[in-house]
């Protein structure tokens, strides 16, 4: 470690005496550590205190709602070939037709052909659907309904549900590298009390680029941040956010920078999916991981577009996988790919659907019991021509939280959910 | 407790208080700007603002195509068809080439008009109306993906630039369901009788007029969409296709008749929160991003709300009461904004009157920060305030003033001392009789910093700062230095 960084403990205990009034700038995991001062500094990189050892879990968010009758196509159902005359997916077996499988639960359900990839991880035994996934009184707002995800709400109206658990399950002082999610904003998700994740774009310019002018000033951007406890809520949000920047820099670079293990296929979601996959190789002290999809708000002739998306979808997730196996890591992680609703049964008069409600949604790792799981909606027992779920998101929540994350899911969710028993 | 819109006393309008009006009514100012508009008086300088049609406006539009993404003509048309009947592939192939070729074409001036605007808003005489331009386009926010005609995002800036501050109701509202990016960006051009699209219905209540809840059901946005059926455009012009219009009885919030889409609106603004929400939209715009409904917020919000229905939905008289208010000015809301990326690049270009360099990057980085103009993340618009900001983003942003102060492009070779520097950043000091040249670094330090952040950073940063200084001439490299490690600090991403 030649990088001198005042906020490091070294640096702090030297100046410990000194610098009293200043152990409040520092970041409140350091604080700890410094408290701990024989404990190695390498013990910082390793695992965190209150967290599962070692376990990952990665979230790959379809925004827009993704149409889930058209991925898992449910061609047992006569319903779905009345409602969708022109954009269902053919019985397997024709040409474009949907892709059987004889993994547990599938019968009269296929996938997507776009969504092999997926399909291959199910027949590998390394992925589980579950069914009818929603909640009461469904929104059918995007803005709303991912708002309800993200926070495990009904009104959508609190911290984000990963937020929380960091908060609970580190007595507040959570590793601001603890989540990491890729792309220009952070999802409510992981913003909690005191949670907030690391996010980026492109690990490359995750650094302050004026320390290039000369030796000086790198030295002075070291305390540019100021004392983030002698200022208001929106300045100290900013001071904090400046530090946590800071002190994950460079580790974050050396990490994402990692060669692929896999062949990816290429696309916004397999970009971030392998740069997922280099962290985790690198062992940053990550938990939770957080990339999302735009594009799935297929109102108007979906069939290609749709198409397109779930091959990227599915191709991505399937590299990732294999990318993880070759590390020897993948036994580590459980990803959840999920969207904030389903779409309406029938299709509307632009080859498309509007928004609907209820959706599967897919978990993905060597822990995941195989197959399908909950109950399909019924095609034609609807609620004003949507789906009635069958299985409530936060069941699912609370499954990974305490059978993954191994943590109490009620202090989380603020209830308790049934859990499922999907994962091993 | 004072009156919601009290006005300031002309007397507490100093150059403080002109300097937090230019930052937040348009993107700051130089030094002298901001002199000027002190000087010009509380009164004087709010109207200033608001009557931007009196001044003079110097950005030309370079002159964009209007029919890149025209639709075939009934030639071409019955040509493809007669090719798709023939399977004749050399035919089809060549088809979909010329039309590759034209989004293409269109994509580029997409980017092209984005450059312009940017342009625009760092070069204009008329803050508040481009200021107001960018509010509309978070507020009846619409992407260029799905409209796929950069036409049709040039004529939307265009209402909204032309009516920056002009009549909510029958302009705006009115205007944007004829709109035909609108009408294309949430599909209203295929909301027909036979197969109603509720898209453009839901947002119109939910977030252009009444607010997600506020008095409206499932059945009103159904019933609504109806009423819009047969709002569609042809070409780059809005039509009334009567065909595909229900022209049925529909009952909107209980009233019930052969409701038009004008009708809808009219029924909409009779709503009690179709004043306040607007108002609300634009108290977090311009007062305070992270407002919560507190009965202080909402008091100033409601009676906004009551301007709005007394001056029949046009919105100039509601800023002017804003802007001459105390409310506006108090200590507790200045510099508690936090930049939306827009607001960062352009007030460091204005108040350091820094070259725009590539506008492109500019806008590449805007991108990277969370905000690409005619490409808004969705319907809703921007989430602004501390939504901007993580530790990337942060990095982004500091990155894009060193690019700006130095013209060195971010991720290339590292430094070679400061030599190309081509813009003279010591006349930001220069002009100061009262700062020694070289032997007080502290001063120079101290005022860079006031003038940048409009606070003051404690003693230890400061020391640090001046040390960038010590030594040194106050000469562009030194006034750089310090410059980009006070643009480096937090305090500069509030407004």
């Amino acid at each position: 470690m030649t990088e001198h960084n005042p906020w490091s403990r070294r640096d702090f205990i030297q100046r410990g005496t000194v610098f009293a009034s200043m152990a409040s700038t520092v970041p409140v995991f350091l604080q700890q550590t410094a408290a701990g001062a024989a404990t190695p500094l390498g013990a910082l990189t390793s695992s965190i205190p209150g967290m599962a050892q070692d376990r990952i879990f990665v979230v790959v968010q379809l925004g827009g709602g993704n149409d889930g009758l058209n991925t898992i196509v449910p061609h047992g159902m006569d319903e779905y070939y009345r409602k969708r005359p022109s954009i269902s997916i053919s019985k397997p077996g024709t040409t474009d037709g949907a892709l059987a499988s004889g993994v547990r639960g599938a019968e009269g359900l296929g996938f997507n052909p776009a969504f092999s990839g997926f399909k291959s991880l199910m027949d590998d035994g390394r992925a589980a659907v579950i069914q009818g996934v929603g909640y009461p009184n469904p929104n059918r707002s995007h803005f709303s309904s991912m708002d309800i995800w993200h926070s495990g709400n009904p009104n959508g109206r609190s911290e984000g549900w990963l937020g929380r658990y960091f908060d609970n399950t580190c007595n507040g002082t959570p590793d601001p590298q603890a989540a990491v999610a890729i792309g220009s904003t952070s999802p409510l998700a992981l913003i909690g009390r005191q949670t907030r994740a690391v996010s980026f774009e492109k690990p490359e310019l995750y650094r302050w680029t004026g320390e290039d002018i000369d030796n000086d000033m790198k030295q002075a951007y070291r305390g540019v941040t100021g004392d983030p406890n002698k200022a208001d809520d929106t300045l100290a949000f900013l001071r904090r956010t400046a530090m946590d920047a800071q002190i994950s820099s460079s580790k974050v670079r050396q990490a994402a920078s990692l060669a692929p293990l896999a062949s990816f296929p290429g696309g916004n979601l397999s970009d971030q999916l392998r740069m997922v996959a280099a962290m985790i190789r690198a062992d940053l002290p990550t938990r939770v991981y957080y990339v999302t999809l735009g594009g799935f708000d297929t109102h108007a002739n979906q069939a290609g577009q749709h198409a397109r998306l779930l091959q990227q979808v599915g191709d991505s997730l399937k590299a990732f996988s294999d990318d993880l196996k070759a590390q020897g890591n993948d036994g580590r992680v459980l990803t959840m790919v999920f969207s904030e609703f389903g779409r309406r049964v029938a299709q509307n008069g632009s080859g498309g659907t509007d928004h609907g409600t209820a959706a599967p949604l897919y978990l993905i790792g060597p822990m995941v019991k195989p197959g399908f799981f909950g109950r399909h909606p019924s095609l034609t027992d609807l609620d004003s021509g949507d789906l009635k779920y069958t299985t409530d998101f936060r069941q699912v929540y609370a499954s990974v939280l305490e059978d993954w994350l191994k943590t109490d899911s009620a202090a989380v969710l603020h209830n308790r959910f049934q859990k499922l028993n999907v994962i091993a | 407790m004072p009156r919601p819109l009290e006005p300031l006393d002309p007397k507490d309008f100093g150059y403080w208080e002109a300097h937090h009006l230019l930052q937040r009514a348009g993107f700051g100012g130089s030094p002298e700007q901001v002199l000027t508009l002190t000087e010009m008086g509380l009164d004087g300088a709010v109207d200033h603002l608001l009557r931007w049609r009196s001044v003079p406006d110097p950005v030309a539009d370079p002159g964009f195509k209007t029919d890149i993404m025209r639709p075939p003509t009934d030639e071409e048309r019955q040509a493809y068809r007669m090719a798709r009947r023939a399977d004749n592939e050399a035919a089809l192939e060549q088809a979909r080439m010329r039309r590759q070729a034209a989004q293409r074409e269109d994509r580029q001036q997409m980017a092209t008009a984005r450059d312009w605007w940017l342009t625009r808003m760092i070069e204009t005489s008329r803050p508040l109306q481009e200021k107001m331009t960018l509010f509309w386009h978070g507020h009846f926010a619409t992407g260029y993906r799905p409209v796929e005609d950069s036409w049709h995002m040039l004529k939307q800036n265009e209402l909204f630039r032309n009516n920056a501050t002009g009549d909510f109701k029958n302009v705006l509202v009115k205007g944007i369901i004829r709109d035909p990016a609108m009408i294309k960006y949430l599909n209203n051009n295929q909301n027909r009788r036979q197969a109603p699209n509720e898209n453009l219905a839901r947002e119109l209540m939910e977030l252009f007029t009444l607010g997600e809840g506020n008095g409206y059901t499932e059945d009103d946005i159904k019933e609504g969409a109806r009423a819009l059926t047969g709002f569609t455009f042809r070409d780059d012009d809005f039509v009334f296709n009567s065909r595909n219009h229900d022209s049925g009885t529909k009952s909107i919030f209980g009233h019930r008749g052969n409701h038009g889409a004008d009708d809808f609106v009219e029924l909409i603004f009779t709503r009690p929160t179709s004043s306040t929400w607007i108002c609300w939209k634009l108290y977090r715009f311009f007062v305070d991003d992270a407002a919560a409904s507190t009965e202080q917020s909402m008091a100033v919000v409601n009676e906004m709300g009551r301007q709005m229905q007394r001056a029949r939905y046009t919105v100039d008289p509601v800023l002017e009461a804003l802007f001459k208010s105390k409310h506006f000015y108090h200590p507790t809301r200045r510099g508690t904004m936090v930049k939306s990326p827009i607001q960062l690049v352009v007030q460091a270009c204005r108040t350091m009157d820094l070259p725009a360099r590539n506008v492109r990057r500019l806008n590449d980085a805007c991108a990277t920060m969370g905000q690409s103009l005619f490409s808004p993340p969705s319907v809703k618009g921007w989430d602004a305030g501390t939504a901007w900001i993580n530790t990337s983003t942060l990095f982004t942003r500091q990155n894009t003033l060193v690019y700006l102060l130095t013209g060195r492009e971010p991720g290339s070779n590292p430094w070679d001392g400061g030599g190309t520097l081509d813009h003279d950043m010591s006349r930001l000091v220069s002009h100061l009789p009262d700062i020694p040249r070289r032997d007080r670094p502290k001063d120079a330090a101290t005022y860079l910093a006031r003038f940048l952040l409009g606070t003051m950073p404690d003693d230890y940063r400061l020391n640090t700062w001046a040390d960038l200084a010590r030594g040194r001439d106050l000469d562009a490299a030194t006034v750089t230095r310090l410059v980009a490690i006070i643009t480096a600090a937090p305090e500069y991403q509030l407004c």
